[in-house]
């Protein structure tokens, strides 16, 4: 490519586009004259406006004025419709609202501006004409990238049994896990060794805290949380035969699944256990977070995907999503899609929003028992010795892989890097480092995650990150629930209302005070007893009736035709 | 084969020198910054607890009375400078900043019933139970000389109360009459009066300058116009109005504190009914004063607290009080709608911050950046039941919550008798009264 695509290049003078990925940079397209937009035509006294607006001549006819926001990006940015004017009743809150709405609109486009800042591009891998993507080896890419790109290829050769690896939110922290005790953390990118220790016992899983100074091992009976140096800080027993462990970031909690079917949340900032529960489905060893919502998936044996949050003791959500048992599971980064597959060589991918699905099926050659989403919607699926990525994987069209590796033994588990185009997979005997392009986020935010940060960075950044702890009771299916407003409160007013429809007249207990002396009978004060009760129950009948005619109004249909009684129930 | 793999230069991420700040690079896509309204939620709720751990809204304390504070006046032109006067004819000047009495001297014999500095702040105006109008200079007298009055009228009235105008060399006084004077004269120019024995407070307006309020002892409250020859109206309420101030922003409403705990906010075109009542207090309110932007008013009560009302809202916005004040004699909102000063029957004046929370002193942009952002999420989230509570929440004194307790059960008690007499007359012949118009009783042309 020999001139940089500037976003006001109109698409007729510049090269031929032979980049086909979009992400490789924002074009625009924008040709300044056709799309400047018009002015707008008063609609009253368009004469008396202009008399009144003098027209102020531009100082630099050259520039035609600010370039207008591509729409996709503003809906990118968007939060949503806004509210409707026109259904607020007093004109001080129509104003206000207008306000705001402008507030929005304003605050929206800005960040829609933003984007031209983004400096870095993300990678891409093209195939010349006869080839193809899956064609090419590690070795090929790596040896036709820049030196410091070609360094993220690595192997490591270990010999402590199948591994499991994982990055550390800004993708610059490594931890490996071998089943035979051997735990390592490491810097990968400059390949400084943190630690290194054999905890002696088996180990099933691992996984970073907050910040890279602290780690959680499962080991064979309990979770022990180490420092950097390798020194063990705390011995959790509560959390039994741990086999799969997630870390929520934003909640601080060590979420685990454990062989004995307990799902438990652990909030590690001050150290009280959440939840704990039964999950009275069996033992669970297929577990993924939703990263949009911080729910926790779990796969079963039964092809069932159960989804729980500390709060209720029993599944928020239930899939069927297989008929055989689901060897893996992973939700992508942004909370949209999750993968699934099963024993039966099935993968199916599903709108997890919307609970929905499954969006698109795959048959594959052998069961998936490794899944992992990338940032930029890649795919990658582990088959045993070989790991393929898919990109596009939610349409169709993607029923070749975009990169293919085997290994010589199993795949232990894998996950992509955050921020680099990276795969990191580890094996029965080892690590591998491969390289994926186009998978990273190309531009990081460094208030979220900062792949270069400091010491004083991430200090400062824990105390906030501390600060803005969210509470645990605020895991739902939908995390936007509590910018919303209170609906129910109103539902439940009206169907209080309704229910009163529904209640028996209370029963009254009348006892006739006891009169003096021949003032009357037995058989007078049960007549007065019953007269009481009577005057009661209608009293009550008639409040109730007051809501009776709204209801069945709004819901009978006036037939009119005498022929109509001779209709079916259904016709009707 | 085209390929292309992720790699930043190092350089690009990392200052420099350790002197440089660190570089942040920003990326605002939504999809990078997931849980947006728990976080913001986390915040608001961080933010509102934090403004009820930094409430600390007393400064200091003005002591060296020797009697109960009568009056305080705020200088118009510089805001360090207050001037107080005593139950026992004292009148003391002071340094707010260096929170030192400059100048005492005794003015009156008998309680010092009201002082106004003139617009230009080079003397002010006092008087007392004794009948007499002094004038000082505002400077300080030269070492060894005597404090004398630049100039002293013997009034044929009794006089209870001062406003000067807002521009001319004019002011007005009540008593018995009310009377305006003019500076360079020791007879008043006019005189009005519209049967009442006595008249205890008034205020000039300080946008329509001419016009005039008076509260009255006959529980009415009566509008003048210095242009006119006689009063142009009178509203008369169920119980007496102890003070009255003008809103600065807006010349057509003032509000009056009363006996009956309450505060109403009346608007001059519609004098028959209150626009709104402010109510809180569990004792009569003694004074009122607007804050200069407009959009709160300070008011002291004789239930030994410091209330803060918004205009358009029924209820405070904030309660002040100390173990040792007692009951308010006067308050003042500063010039620079910063600070309160209340004067109280322990002899001692004492300066509050207008906002509890607020920090005070220079703040650093990134700081008033940080309390701007903090106050736009409290703004959204204020209506969450949680942040809605904590920035609701006062400790107040036990006296108090007794009072309010009480009160609440007086009201619900009324409540429920007028529903229940409502219940069994003649439909229509109980009619419902809204709250605004229970306390008027009639206005007169």
């Amino acid at each position: 490519m020999g001139k940089v695509p500037r976003y006001f290049t109109p698409q007729e003078n510049s090269e031929p586009n032979t980049n086909s990925d979009k992400n490789d940079f924002v074009t625009y397209d924008v040709d300044i004259k056709k799309t400047h937009p018009k002015k707008k035509k008063f609609k009253l006294g368009d004469k008396k406006l202009k008399a009144i607006i003098k027209k102020i001549p531009n100082p630099n006819p050259k520039f035609k004025g600010r370039v207008p926001i591509p729409q996709e990006l503003l809906n990118k940015y968007g939060k949503g419709e806004g509210v409707d004017n026109k259904s607020i009743k007093t004109k001080t809150h129509q104003k206000k609202i207008e306000r705001k709405e402008e507030n929005i609109k304003f605050a929206t486009e800005q960040a829609a501006r933003t984007e031209i800042l983004l400096t870095e591009q993300s990678g891409c891998l093209e195939a010349d004409e006869g080839e193809t993507t899956t064609q090419f080896t590690q070795k090929q890419i790596a040896s036709n990238v820049d030196i410091t790109a070609a360094a993220k290829h690595f192997d490591l050769k270990l010999q402590f049994g199948p591994y499991r690896a994982k990055y550390t939110r800004n993708g610059r922290h490594l931890i490996l896990g071998g089943k035979k005790g051997h735990v390592a953390a490491f810097d990968w990118v400059t390949k400084k060794l943190h630690c290194e220790l054999n905890v002696m016992e088996s180990v099933h899983d691992v996984c970073w805290l907050h910040i890279e100074t602290m780690f959680a091992v499962a080991q064979k009976n309990w979770v022990y949380i180490y420092d950097n140096q390798g020194i063990e800080l705390h011995c959790i027993k509560r959390l039994n035969k741990v086999s799969r462990m997630e870390f929520l970031p934003y909640h601080f909690l060590l979420a685990s699944c454990s062989d004995e079917g307990y799902l438990s949340w652990l909030d590690i900032s001050i150290g009280k256990l959440v939840s704990q529960y039964n999950s009275k489905l069996g033992r669970l060893s297929v577990m993924s977070q939703n990263p949009w919502n911080a729910v926790l998936c779990v796969g079963h044996a039964k092809g069932v995907v159960s989804m729980w949050s500390p709060n209720v003791r029993d599944p928020l959500a239930k899939m069927l999503c297989h008929t055989s048992p689901i060897l893996a599971l992973h939700v992508d980064p942004k909370g949209r899609y999750m993968a699934t597959s099963d024993s039966n060589r099935e993968l199916k991918i599903w709108d997890i929003r919307q609970l929905s699905g499954p969006v698109q099926r795959y048959r594959l050659r052998s069961s998936a028992t490794n899944l992992a989403f990338s940032q930029t919607d890649m795919l990658a699926v582990g088959m045993g010795n070989i790991v393929e990525v898919y990109k596009h994987y939610t349409s169709a069209i993607s029923r070749r892989a975009y990169l293919r590796n085997r290994f010589n033994t199993p795949i232990g588990n894998f996950s992509f890097c955050p921020y680099e185009d990276v795969l990191g997979v580890t094996t029965d005997r080892g690590f591998t480092s491969m390289l994926v392009p186009g998978s990273g986020e190309a531009n990081f935010d460094a208030l979220e995650a900062n792949p270069f940060q400091t010491k004083s960075q991430r200090r400062e950044a824990e105390v906030k990150a501390l600060l803005e702890k969210i509470q645990p009771e605020l895991i739902t299916l939908d995390p936007t629930i509590i910018s919303e407003v209170n609906v129910p409160s109103l539902k439940e007013k009206v169907e209080a209302k309704q229910k009163l429809l529904f209640i028996k007249p209370p029963t009254i207990d009348y006892e006739p005070r006891n009169k003096a002396k021949g003032k009357g009978g037995s058989a007078k004060m049960a007549r007065n007893r019953k007269i009481v009760k009577e005057q009661a129950k209608k009293e009550f009948i008639k409040e109730t009736q007051d809501f009776v005619p709204k209801l069945s109004k709004s819901s009978k249909k006036t037939t009119d035709n005498i022929l109509d009684r001779f209709l079916t129930v259904k016709q009707k | 084969m085209k390929v292309k793999v992720l790699s930043r230069n190092p350089e690009e991420y990392l200052r420099e020198t350790k002197y440089d700040i660190h570089k942040v690079p920003r990326n605002y896509d939504p999809e990078l910054h997931p849980f947006e309204a728990a976080r913001e939620y986390t915040r608001a709720l961080n933010a509102v607890k934090l403004e009820r751990v930094f409430a600390k809204p007393f400064v200091c304390n003005l002591d060296g009375h020797r009697d109960s504070v009568s009056c305080i006046s705020k200088h118009p032109k510089q805001l360090s400078i207050l001037t107080s006067g005593a139950y026992d004819g004292e009148i003391r000047i002071w340094d707010i900043p260096q929170q030192c009495c400059t100048r005492n001297f005794v003015a009156h014999e008998g309680i010092v019933r009201g002082i106004s500095y003139n617009p230009r702040g080079e003397h002010f105006i006092s008087l007392g139970d004794d009948k007499m109008i002094k004038t000082w200079s505002a400077l300080k007298p030269q070492f060894g000389e005597e404090e004398l009055p630049i100039n002293t009228v013997i009034s044929k009235t009794v006089l209870y109360g001062i406003s000067h105008h807002r521009r001319d060399s004019t002011f007005a006084t009540c008593g018995e009459v009310c009377q305006i004077w003019n500076e360079t004269q020791n007879e008043p120019i006019k005189t009005f009066q519209w049967g009442v024995d006595s008249l205890h407070d008034i205020a000039f307006n300080p946008v329509e300058t001419s016009l005039l309020a008076c509260c009255a002892s006959d529980r009415s409250i009566i509008l003048y116009d210095m242009r006119d020859k006689s009063p142009l109206r009178k509203v008369v309420m169920k119980l007496r109005v102890n003070k009255l101030c003008w809103n600065p922003m807006e010349a057509y409403i003032f509000t009056t504190a009363s006996e009956d705990f309450n505060l109403y906010s009346f608007d001059t075109r519609k004098l028959k009914h209150p626009i709104n009542i402010h109510q809180d207090h569990v004792g009569a309110v003694t004074f009122v004063d607007y804050a200069p932007t407009g959009k709160e008013f300070v008011t002291g009560s004789y239930d030994k607290t410091i209330r803060i009302f918004e205009v358009d809202k029924g209820h405070s916005r904030d309660i002040y009080h100390t173990k040792r004040m007692q009951r308010l004699t006067c308050v003042q909102w500063t010039l620079d709608n910063k600070y309160i000063i209340s004067g109280s029957d322990e002899m001692n004046i004492r300066i509050w911050k207008a906002r509890a929370s607020e920090k005070l002193g220079p703040l650093k942009p990134r700081e008033r950046a940080a309390l701007h952002y903090s106050e736009a999420l409290k703004e959204k989230y204020a209506s969450h039941p949680q942040v809605r509570r904590i920035k609701r929440h006062r400790q107040v004194p036990k006296h108090v919550f007794n009072a309010q307790n009480e009160l609440r059960t007086i009201r619900q008690k009324n409540k429920r008798k007028e529903a229940n007499i409502r219940n069994h007359s003649k439909p229509g012949s109980v009619p419902l009264v809204p709250e605004r118009r229970k306390h008027t009783i009639q206005e007169h042309q």
